[in-house]
C-alpha cells in the first residue's frame, strides 16, 4: 500500500528521472524493508551531531542530483572513527558537484548481496538476488523471480546461485541469515509491485547480510520516462 | 471464444482458390482435404465456375452447407471484408493464411481483422500462417501432400509462432515415432494467442502434453501465460528464439543490465514449472517422453547396457543433468550375476552400470532389466541396446518393453537409429518406451521426467 509520503517521494524523483538515496531509504523504510540509521548533514555541524547519535564508526555520502554513481567520483568515506576524520570527509564531499547534502550511516558489516527489480515487458515486475559488489556485471551469478514473491521462492534463489556457498556459510563464516534476508525481498517485491506504473528499474547495492540480519546500504530506483 | 469448431470441423470452405493455377496454395489445401481428409469441403471464388469437377462457389453465403471452418488466402486488404461475409454466413471459425499484416507495417489491416472479429466473438488463427494439422481429421497447411512427412496420430500438441518450425518439427516427430494431437502455426497471432490455446488444450482430452515454439510474447502476456500455466496439470515445453540481448541496455541500473530480456523469460518459465528446452532436438525428445509417462521420477538411473563405454558416458551425462546413479549392494549384484548366462557370469560388471558385456544374449539383458525394477533401488531404467552384439536379437525390445509395462517403472531406450536395427526400435515405441538416437539424448529424456510437476 503506498503513503501519501511515498507518493510525494516518487513525484519529486520522476522529475529528475532517478530517486536520490536519502529519499530511496525513505522510500525502503516506509515499505518495511531493513535500512541502517541515518541522517542528512547540510553543515559540518549537522555531520557532527548525527555521527555522534548514531555512533562511530560511520559512512559518509555524497548526495548529489548529478551524481548516480556514487564510486565512479569516490562519493563515499567508509570507517570514519571520529570528529576529526568526519569534518575533513564533508568538506571533501560537500564539496563534489552539486553536492546538497551528506548522507552519514551507521558502517555496516557482513556479505555483500545485492537485490534488484526491473519491469519487464513481457512479465512485469521481476526480482533479483545476486552477490554484490562492484563486479556484479562481471560474474552475471543472478536469480530472477516474477514479483510478488511467495514463500520458498527466496530459499530457491539463494540455493540455484553459483557462489550459494558465500550465503549458507564458507571457511568458518555463519550462514546468513536466511529469515531476514527472505523477508527483505519479500517485502521489497511487495513495494516493486506498488512501484510497477513509476519506476524502471531499481538496485538494492550493496545488501550487507550475516547472521544477525540484512541491511540495505545502498538504494537507487530508476523512474519511469 | 469457442475453439472448437477450429479443431473439429465437420465442414471447411477454402476462400480464395485459383481456377488457372492448380498450385496455389488455397487449391493445396483444398485438394488435399478433399483427397484425404474426412471433411466436407467446399471451394470459393468470386468467379465461380469448376475446380477439380466440383462446384466453385461465388459467394461463402451460397455454400449449401453450414460452415464450420473458413480458411482465407486473399489478398490483406481483402480479408476483413470476407471475414465479415463469413460471420454474416454463419461461418463458425477460420483460419487466415494470408500475409500482408503487422508483419509487413500494415498493422492498420490486422486492427481492423481484430475488430470484426471481437465484435462477433468469432475465433480465427493468423494472419499469416499455415493454420492447423489434426492427424486423419484435416489440415490446412498449404504444402502438398506429396512433399509432407506426416506424424501420426498421438497426445502431442504443438503450437508455433513459426509456420517453418511447426514443419520441421512434425518431419522430426514423425522420424521419431511422435504422435500428435494437433499442430498449429499462429502467425501473427492477432487474436488466438499462446493463452488461448494453452486454455483448450489443458482440458482437450486428446492432448497430455501441450509444447511451443515462442519468440516473444505481447506486452503482459508472458504474466499472463505463466500464470496459467501453473494451474495446468500437463506438462508444457517450450522453446524460446531470439535469446541473444537485444542492442545496448541502459547502464543506469546494475539490476537492469543483469535482467535481460531473456534472463527474465527463463527465470519466468522456470518459477511456474513450465519446462524450457534448449533446442529443437531437446523439445523432440521432451514431448516424446512426457507423452510416454505420466508420473515425474526422483531420477534414481539403472543403466543397462552391453558396453563399459556407453555406460560411463550415460553416468556422465546423468551427473551433469543433476540425476542419480545409485550403486547396487553386494546382494543385489550377486543376484543379478547369478541370473546370467554362464558365459557372461565371470566378465559382466553389475554395480550399475550394470555392463553385461558384448557377450550377453537377450536373456541377460531381460534378467537385468527384471532384477533392476524389483531392486526398489531405481524409478528410472536406461537401456543403452547395441543392435550388433551378436547374441542380441529383435526380440529383445519387446521382451524388455513388457517387463517395463508390468513394473510400471519408465523405461528410456538408446538404439543408433538404422534402418536395420528399425524391428528394435519399434519393438520399444510401438509398446510404449521412448527410443533416442543418441545415449545424451536418453538421458535427457529421464531429465525431463524430473522436471515434470509433482
Amino acid at each position: 500500500m503506498m503513503t501519501q509520503e511515498m507518493m510525494e517521494l516518487i513525484e519529486a524523483a520522476g522529475r529528475r528521472g532517478w530517486m536520490m538515496e536519502p529519499a530511496a531509504k525513505r522510500l525502503l523504510e516506509l515499505a518495511g524493508c531493513p535500512v541502517p540509521r541515518y541522517a542528512v548533514a547540510r553543515s559540518r555541524e549537522e555531520a557532527g551531531k548525527a555521527a555522534r547519535e548514531i555512533g562511530y564508526p560511520v559512512i559518509a555520502k555524497v548526495v548529489s542530483p548529478t551524481i548516480v554513481h556514487k564510486s565512479d567520483v569516490h562519493g563515499v568515506e567508509l570507517g570514519i572513527a571520529g570528529d576529526d576524520e568526519l569534518l575533513t570527509a564533508f568538506d571533501r564531499l560537500f564539496a563534489l558537484p552539486d553536492c546538497q547534502e551528506v548522507l552519514i550511516e551507521e558502517s555496516l558489516r557482513g556479505t555483500e548481496l545485492i537485490i534488484g527489480a526491473v519491469m519487464d515487458d513481457q512479465f512485469g515486475p521481476m526480482v533479483m538476488l545476486g552477490i554484490g559488489g562492484t563486479a556484479v556485471e562481471v560474474y552475471h551469478d543472478v536469480a530472477l523471480r516474477m514479483a510478488p514473491l511467495k514463500e520458498g521462492d527466496v530459499q530457491a534463489m539463494a540455493t540455484s546461485l553459483k557462489a550459494r556457498k558465500l550465503i549458507e556459510g564458507f571457511r568458518g563464516q555463519a550462514p546468513i541469515d536466511m529469515e531476514a534476508l527472505a523477508a527483505c525481498l519479500l517485502r521489497f517485491s511487495l513495494l516493486v509491485m506498488d512501484l510497477e506504473p513509476y519506476i524502471a528499474s531499481a538496485d538494492l547495492n550493496p545488501v550487507f547480510c550475516s547472521s544477525k540480519g540484512c541491511t540495505i546500504a545502498d538504494a537507487r530506483f530508476i523512474m519511469k520516462n | 471464444m469457442n475453439l472448437e469448431p477450429l479443431f473439429n470441423p465437420k465442414s471447411i470452405a477454402v476462400i480464395g482458390v485459383s481456377l488457372s493455377n492448380d498450385r496455389h496454395p488455397a487449391n493445396v489445401i483444398f485438394s488435399k482435404n478433399q483427397h484425404r481428409y474426412p471433411v466436407d469441403v467446399f471451394a470459393v471464388n468470386p468467379k465461380g465456375g469448376f475446380l477439380q469437377d466440383e462446384t466453385v462457389y461465388s459467394r461463402i453465403a451460397d455454400v449449401p452447407a453450414p460452415v464450420d471452418l473458413a480458411v482465407l488466402s486473399v489478398r490483406a486488404d481483402m480479408v476483413g471484408d470476407t471475414m465479415a461475409d463469413c460471420i454474416k454466413a454463419g461461418v463458425r471459425s477460420a483460419v487466415v493464411i494470408s500475409g500482408g499484416f503487422s508483419e509487413m507495417g500494415r498493422g492498420d489491416l490486422q486492427e481492423k481483422l481484430v475488430a470484426i472479429a471481437k465484435e462477433a466473438d468469432f475465433p480465427f488463427i493468423g494472419p499469416n500462417c499455415l493454420g492447423i494439422f489434426v492427424p486423419s481429421r484435416f489440415d490446412t497447411l498449404f504444402l502438398p501432400s506429396e512433399r509432407m512427412i506426416l506424424p501420426q496420430t498421438g497426445s502431442v500438441a504443438l503450437v508455433s509462432q513459426s509456420g517453418g518450425i511447426l514443419v520441421d518439427q512434425m518431419i522430426k516427430f514423425s522420424g521419431e515415432g511422435i504422435g500428435m494431437s494437433k499442430a498449429i502455426s499462429i502467425g501473427n497471432k492477432a487474436v488466438i494467442r499462446e493463452l488461448d490455446l494453452l486454455e483448450y488444450f489443458a482440458a482437450d482430452s486428446t492432448t497430455k502434453v501441450i509444447a511451443f515454439y515462442v519468440e516473444g510474447f505481447r506486452k503482459n502476456e508472458g504474466r499472463q501465460f505463466v500464470t496459467a500455466a501453473v494451474e495446468c496439470s500437463k506438462p508444457i515445453v517450450m522453446l524460446k528464439a531470439g535469446k541473444s540481448p537485444a542492442g545496448q541496455q541502459a547502464v543506469a541500473s546494475h539490476t537492469a543490465s543483469l535482467a535481460g530480456d531473456y534472463d527474465n523469460f527463463r527465470s519466468a518459465l522456470m518459477q511456474h514449472s513450465v519446462l524450457e528446452v534448449a533446442n529443437d532436438q531437446e523439445l523432440a525428445s521432451y514431448c516424446e517422453v512426457l507423452s510416454a509417462y505420466n508420473n515425474p521420477i526422483e531420477g534414481r538411473v539403472a543403466i543397462i547396457t552391453g558396453s563399459g563405454g556407453h555406460g560411463a558416458i550415460a553416468v556422465d551425462a546423468c551427473s551433469a543433468q543433476g540425476l542419480t546413479v545409485p550403486s547396487l549392494d553386494e546382494i543385489r549384484q550377486k543376484e543379478i550375476i547369478a541370473a546370467l548366462s554362464p558365459s557372461v557370469q565371470a566378465i559382466a560388471s553389475c554395480r550399475n552400470p550394470i555392463d553385461l558385456t558384448g557377450s550377453a544374449a537377450d536373456d541377460d539383458f531381460v534378467a537385468a532389466m527384471r532384477l533392476c525394477c524389483k531392486s526398489g533401488v531405481f524409478d528410472c531404467i536406461l537401456v543403452l541396446l547395441l543392435p550388433y552384439i551378436p547374441g542380441i536379437t529383435s526380440d529383445l525390445s519387446a521382451r524388455l518393453s513388457a517387463i517395463a509395462g508390468r513394473e510400471r517403472i519408465p523405461l528410456i531406450a538408446y538404439v543408433p537409429h538404422e534402418e536395420k536395427y528399425a524391428m528394435l526400435i519399434d519393438g520399444f515405441q510401438l509398446n510404449g518406451n521412448p527410443v533416442s538416437p543418441s545415449i545424451e539424448g536418453s538421458v535427457l529424456m529421464a531429465k525431463a521426467l524430473s522436471r515434470r510437476k509433482r
